[in-house]
């Protein structure tokens, strides 16, 4: 097997990332040989141990229900404040329409809360929750009594059940967010990876010098190399632009490269990229992974200001630009993305009437 | 320059846009003399492919001459006369350099949103939505056409537009439907879906080497042109149980192999009825996005171990798919957005020998300012409408 013996080359070059040691002990269970012989591969290696995928698979987008739920809130809110014995009679009863009226106000605060608690309210939310108990134990009480129209109080239960299961999945989903978390510390692990058509040593030179990276790293407004393994950064935000001075802390040739900001700069930063052969000599595999983290806690405004709301998204568009520059030269454009803001802007896919060296032409940088 | 634009649901305009320009070095700009309407399209008319904005330029499927070339290119030149193909490739990734140029991995500058929906990127298209690139299309009096290296197929002198228009997509996607059957001499295909695309599958299932072609629709004038022009059998799925009738003709085993030439918004008739309410209803409670009809059928009727191809285009999820009786009788699925340019030069060919006149399928023949019109007939399929070709 050619594919065993390439594999028993590699397991000594790569180091570092791949493996991680399992926070757990290994299974005592005894594995006999398996695949053996002189061309068998050697034992295989562990990805992503030590971290922890929530059993809770993700079935809705909870930050577009949790707005949804709020605007509901209000909504429902608001009737129940202004026309109590109306929502009372759609719900088959004789309700108090005191009771009413301050359920109304308690879904219009819950509303209110959803939409005052950022992007990821999962406390307001589960107030949600606590709103449809009351509402259900209400309607309970109601079914004692033989004045009410016991189908109308039975279509409005399972309305309140169908909803309170929304609540309950939003609530869950919004809270079990270790990323989201992350980046409203400010710490920005942005880990990404990209197979390009050329040799590591054709890849790693482009990178080496760091004046090309503003060219597809969309944050970067300029690098300039200022002395031996030394460089001025300069990255754009809204209002004014972040500097830091860094220096290369460790560069193995067609490797690896590692760099960091210097002692006392506005922003930590610092960065690893590695070139990798793809299998099969299908290219080079760059994988990149970059920390920023202010100090002092000026966090989650400047990292947004940097990168935007999905800096993973961000960072895998800059790779691929970074692909087409080394397979095609260029970066490549179409109508409806020449805008040179965020890459989620667009305008109509129609002609700008501007060509190379005009407008579009310095978007292209 | 006048353009056909997209405004939303069941409204396109012909308005006044700006020209294009030369904007990435290999790229060419192409004055259009013919384009056509793909029933693709339809789907961007009819609201079903999200990420379009009001203002979007439509149109794949067209040819003219190129009347200026970016700085690296180097074998097309101002006058060449060329068909465009609807996928645009780069040449130089791993994709394309394996001839799979709707899968090239550097045309698509919105990736990401691809990379979203489907797991990764396609390539990037004309006139197609921003989930492709939001490129301007071509159906309009020039387009710039990026990669004109790859993109382009030079057409000799003494062929009409009309024989060749339809290199850029139709040809080559039934070609490919065709192909990805593995026809074996002897073999029976039954191709669901007599709209262009259906009409070039099943003609090609002849030049692969089909002893016997079967064409199945509801509508007589698509039947009829299956008869005539692509010379198969029919089966109006209105009338006759197709099931059934596919069994009759195989003595029970089934074809060899299926086409699917209808995709997402499939029909349905009386056999249907539950079915197709049924993806109706869950269509439009959006729980289910493509309605699989003829997918579901194709999959049933297909005899053991055979092949189903699916050339119509789906966009999102389908529902009940019968992946029991896909996994327990060793059925294949081949599929994909075609590689155009990896069979134009040879279809070009036939073209050229005199073995298919691709213009059969060719009902109307309009001026760009009818686009409107075209777009409305073409879906209602009123007044016998097949194929609309537009002359800017």
């Amino acid at each position: 097997m050619a594919t065993g013996a390439k594999r028993q080359e590699q397991a000594s070059e790569q180091q570092g990332a791949a493996v991680e040691q399992s926070a757990q002990a290994a299974p005592a269970l005894v594995v006999k040989d398996g695949l053996t012989g002189p061309e068998a591969p050697v034992n295989g290696r562990e990805y992503g141990a030590g971290g922890r995928q929530d059993a809770l698979k993700k079935y809705v987008d909870e930050e577009r229900l949790a707005r949804g739920l709020g605007w509901f809130s209000i909504g429902l809110g608001l009737a129940e404040l202004l026309a109590p014995r109306g929502v009372a009679k759609v719900a088959g009863m004789r309700g108090n329409t005191t009771l009413i009226r301050l359920f109304g106000l308690r879904e219009i605060a819950s509303g209110i809360a959803i939409f005052a608690g950022g992007r990821r309210p999962a406390g307001p939310v589960w107030s949600r929750v606590v709103g449809d108990a009351l509402d259900l134990a209400c309607l309970g009480a109601a079914y004692a009594s033989p004045d009410n129209d016991k189908a109308r109080l039975t279509f409005a239960t399972a309305n309140v059940l169908a909803v309170t299961a929304l609540d309950v999945l939003c609530a869950r989903q919004l809270g079990a967010d270790p990323e989201g978390a992350q980046t409203e510390r400010g710490n920005v692990p942005v880990n990404k990876s990209i197979v390009i058509n050329a040799s590591p040593e054709e890849v790693y030179s482009y990178w080496r010098d760091f004046e090309n990276l503003p060219r597809f790293m969309r944050y970067l407004e300029s690098v300039k190399v200022t002395g031996e393994g030394r460089s001025h950064w300069v990255a754009k935000a809204p209002g004014g632009s972040v500097e830091w001075d860094a220096e290369v802390t460790e560069d193995r040739p067609n490797q690896s490269i590692s760099w960091r900001s210097l002692e006392g700069s506005e922003v930590e930063a610092s960065g690893t990229v590695r070139f990798e052969p793809a299998t099969g000599g299908r290219g080079t595999v760059v994988h990149v992974k970059l920390d920023y983290n202010p100090p002092g806690g000026a966090v989650g405004a400047l990292v947004a200001k940097l990168f935007g709301e999905d800096p993973d998204g961000e960072m895998q568009t800059d790779l691929r630009r970074f692909k087409q520059i080394i397979e095609l030269g260029e970066i490549v454009v179409s109508d409806g993305t020449l805008t040179g803001e965020g890459y989620t802007e667009q305008r109509p896919a129609q002609p700008l009437g501007v060509g190379l060296g005009t407008a579009a032409g310095q978007l292209q940088k | 320059m006048r353009a056909n634009c997209w405004y939303g649901k069941k409204d396109v305009r012909v308005e006044q846009v700006p020209d294009p320009k030369i904007l990435n070095k290999r790229d060419a700009i192409v004055k259009i003399t013919s384009t056509a309407i793909c029933g693709s399209d339809l789907h961007l008319y009819n609201g079903f492919m999200p990420t379009m904005q009001a203002g979007d330029i439509l149109g794949h499927e067209f040819m003219g001459e190129i009347v200026e070339v970016g700085p690296e290119v180097h074998d097309r030149k101002a006058g060449d006369r060329v068909v465009v193909s609807f996928p645009i490739s780069c040449g130089k990734c791993f994709f394309c350099e394996q001839e799979m140029y709707s899968l090239c991995e550097n045309s698509n500058p919105n990736a990401w949103m691809a990379e979203k929906m489907f797991g990764h990127s396609p390539c990037g298209i004309f006139g197609y939505s921003h989930l492709t690139g939001g490129f301007a299309g071509g159906q309009s009096e020039f387009a710039r056409v990026p990669f004109a290296d790859v993109g382009t197929l030079k057409i000799p002198e003494g062929l009409d537009d009309e024989k060749v228009l339809f290199l850029s997509d139709i040809f080559p996607t039934g070609y490919m439907g065709a192909e990805m059957c593995n026809i074996q001499p002897g073999d029976t295909v039954a191709v669901w879906g007599c709209g262009p695309v259906g009409q070039f599958a099943m003609a090609s299932a002849y030049l692969l080497g089909a002893e016997r072609v079967i064409g199945i629709d509801r509508f007589p004038e698509r039947l009829k042109m299956a008869r005539e022009g692509a010379k198969a059998d029919t089966i109006n799925y209105e009338e006759a149980n197709v099931y059934e009738t596919l069994m009759e003709l195989t003595g029970g085993r089934g074809p060899d192999a299926c086409i699917d030439a209808v995709g997402l918004e499939a029909h349905g008739a009386g056999a249907h009825g539950l079915e197709y309410a049924y993806d109706r209803a869950k269509q439009a409670l959006m729980m289910e996005t493509d309605r699989p009809i003829a997918l579901r059928e194709a999959i049933m009727a297909c005899r053991n171990g055979g092949t189903v191809s699916v050339i119509g285009v789906y966009g999102g999820l389908i529902d009940k798919f019968p992946m029991g009786s896909f996994m327990n009788r060793s059925l294949t699925m081949r599929t994909g957005q075609c590689h155009v340019q990896r069979y134009w030069k040879k279809l070009l060919g036939h073209i050229r020998d005199g073995e298919i006149d691709p213009s059969f399928v060719i009902t109307h023949r309009m001026k760009l300012d009818d686009a409107p019109n075209g777009f409305n007939i073409f879906n209602n399929k009123e007044d016998d409408c097949i194929k609309v070709v537009l002359r800017p």
